[in-house]
């Protein structure tokens, strides 16, 4: 069976897809790729469906061995990476021999390392995904060392050259909009969000990204009752220091949203690495 | 004057505020079954979270929820669950004492009431019961738990919950179940959902 061996899951590696959307209201997480758009891209490169799982690492790693010669791509945070020892370009197909490993260092920049596979990895999917869900548990457990995952037959065309050579950015700029309960925070809240920078805390995960900066102040003090919340969600708890919801955030929240990640930033969100800095340019709407 | 207050949510998800849990409930089935394009759409305990991919269909939205309410005639008819509990839980004593009955007659209060799923959360399947006896409210504990059992039963504010499966949890154990709350690998994978009926038994 063509499959590829783990030798090292690194900090953290997980399978990843687009995740379970449409299954909110029964309480799962959306779950799937922090960064879709370069899983999306890794997909692409080795001729796969949009929607195949691949790997997605975390800070350093991983190491795999291929039972078999296929087509690989790296995407993601920025690595030196090798195969059977010859070093690889990220965001190009590598053609791997039977038998070779891969081994992929730490980041120099960006969180979230993508590796995709010709085939797409084929774990059994719970709920119509393949993803692994930190959260709830849904889906396969993170890898282990010694683990053996299935490539399947996802395949849509042949591996191909693409253009695209995402950049991460030192000092990301996301674009927010207003969130529902942008009206429970001062105009100076708003100021402090747009005007501060912001520091990516070391307990950030893919449930949410914690920012730490100026305190952010509420004028309204009432108990939010739990609403349905998005990824991408900047809700406020009580110390001020915002939280950003990713991938595998709960499906309702009780704390309340100043402001909502624009979608096409998401990416940048799930790349968004402890310590470093990130602003926002915050978008009044149309809205009143 | 409409009752329902539609507020953003970012660039593909917008959040209507609506007068109760009922008219959540209401609205979101509606959407549910005749908006399409939608992707997800979550009641909450008194709003209804809907998510899209492509053109904002927030005045479509807006009006499928209007004439949801306006309907009021018609029931939400949901299923009717029962769940057989033995009252058992870490913190019976406690929330028995809290509310100054005897963990008896707090056992045949919790067992008397009729409880709606209001909305699901916190965790695949775990369903916020509205409706129970208000003798019952109790706060959430102080320090919460890091491990509660799978199959707990629990309250917290105006709302009974189970737990589905073995996590960290704040709500007041009273009482356990054999029932399985969520299995992915069912047709309908959440035991309950919004809208749903639910008798606790004695087990």
């Amino acid at each position: 069976m063509n499959a590829i061996e783990v030798l090292s899951a690194g900090p953290m590696t997980t399978v990843q897809d687009r995740g379970r959307p449409g299954w909110a209201h029964l309480g799962v997480p959306p779950s799937g790729a922090a960064d879709a758009r370069a899983l999306e891209l890794g997909n692409r490169l080795v001729g796969n469906e949009p929607g195949a799982a691949g790997l997605e690492a975390t800070l350093a790693g991983p190491s795999l061995r291929f039972r078999s010669a296929t087509v690989a791509a790296l995407t993601g945070a920025e690595a030196r990476a090798v195969v059977g020892g010859r070093p690889v370009e990220p965001n190009q197909p590598i053609d791997v021999a039977a038998g070779e490993v891969l081994e992929v260092g730490g980041y120099s920049n960006g969180v979230r390392l993508y590796v995709s596979v010709r085939g797409g990895i084929a774990v059994e999917p719970v709920l119509g995904s393949r993803a692994t869900d930190l959260l709830t548990g849904l889906g396969p457990t993170p890898l282990q060392e010694g683990d053996v995952l299935p490539i399947g037959a996802e395949v849509a065309a042949p591996p191909q050259h693409v253009a695209e050579r995402p950049r991460l950015q030192r000092e990301p700029v996301l674009r927010l909009l207003p969130g529902a309960q942008a009206g429970w925070f001062s105009r100076d809240a708003s100021a402090e969000l747009a005007e501060g920078s912001w520091t990516v805390s070391g307990a950030s995960n893919r449930v949410g990204v914690r920012l730490e900066g100026p305190t952010i102040e509420r004028i309204r003090r009432e108990e939010l009752l739990s609403q349905g919340v998005v990824t991408g969600a900047l809700q406020v708890p009580p110390s001020g220091q915002p939280i950003l919801l990713l991938n595998d955030h709960p499906t309702t929240g009780g704390y309340p949203v100043i402001g909502v990640v624009h979608a096409s930033d998401l990416s940048l969100v799930g790349q968004l690495r402890p310590a470093q800095r990130v602003q926002f340019e915050v978008n009044h709407g149309s809205q009143p | 004057m409409s009752d329902i207050t539609i507020r953003p949510s970012g660039s593909l998800a917008s959040l209507l505020e609506l007068p109760d849990n009922a008219a959540a409930v209401r609205v979101a089935r509606r959407l549910r079954a005749e908006c399409k394009r939608l992707i997800d759409v979550v009641p909450g305990h008194a709003t209804v979270l809907a998510t899209w991919e492509g053109e904002d269909p927030t005045d479509e939205l807006l009006a499928l929820a209007e004439a949801a309410l306006r309907d009021d005639d018609a029931p939400v008819d949901g299923a009717t669950v029962a769940i057989p509990v033995r009252y058992d839980g870490l913190d019976l004593h406690e929330v028995a004492r809290l509310t100054r009955l005897s963990p008896e007659e707090l056992a045949e209060r919790h067992l008397r009431a009729e409880y709606v799923v209001g909305f699901l959360g916190f965790a695949p399947g775990f369903a916020y019961l509205l409706g129970g006896d208000d003798r019952l409210r109790v706060d959430r504990r102080a320090e919460p738990r890091q491990r509660v059992p799978a199959g707990a039963v629990a309250l917290a504010g105006p709302y009974s919950g189970i737990y589905p499966r073995e996590s960290p949890g704040g709500w007041q154990l009273i009482g356990s179940t054999t029932a399985v709350l969520f299995d992915p690998a069912r047709p309908s994978p959440a035991l309950l959902s919004p809208g749903d009926r639910v008798r606790f038994t004695a087990a």
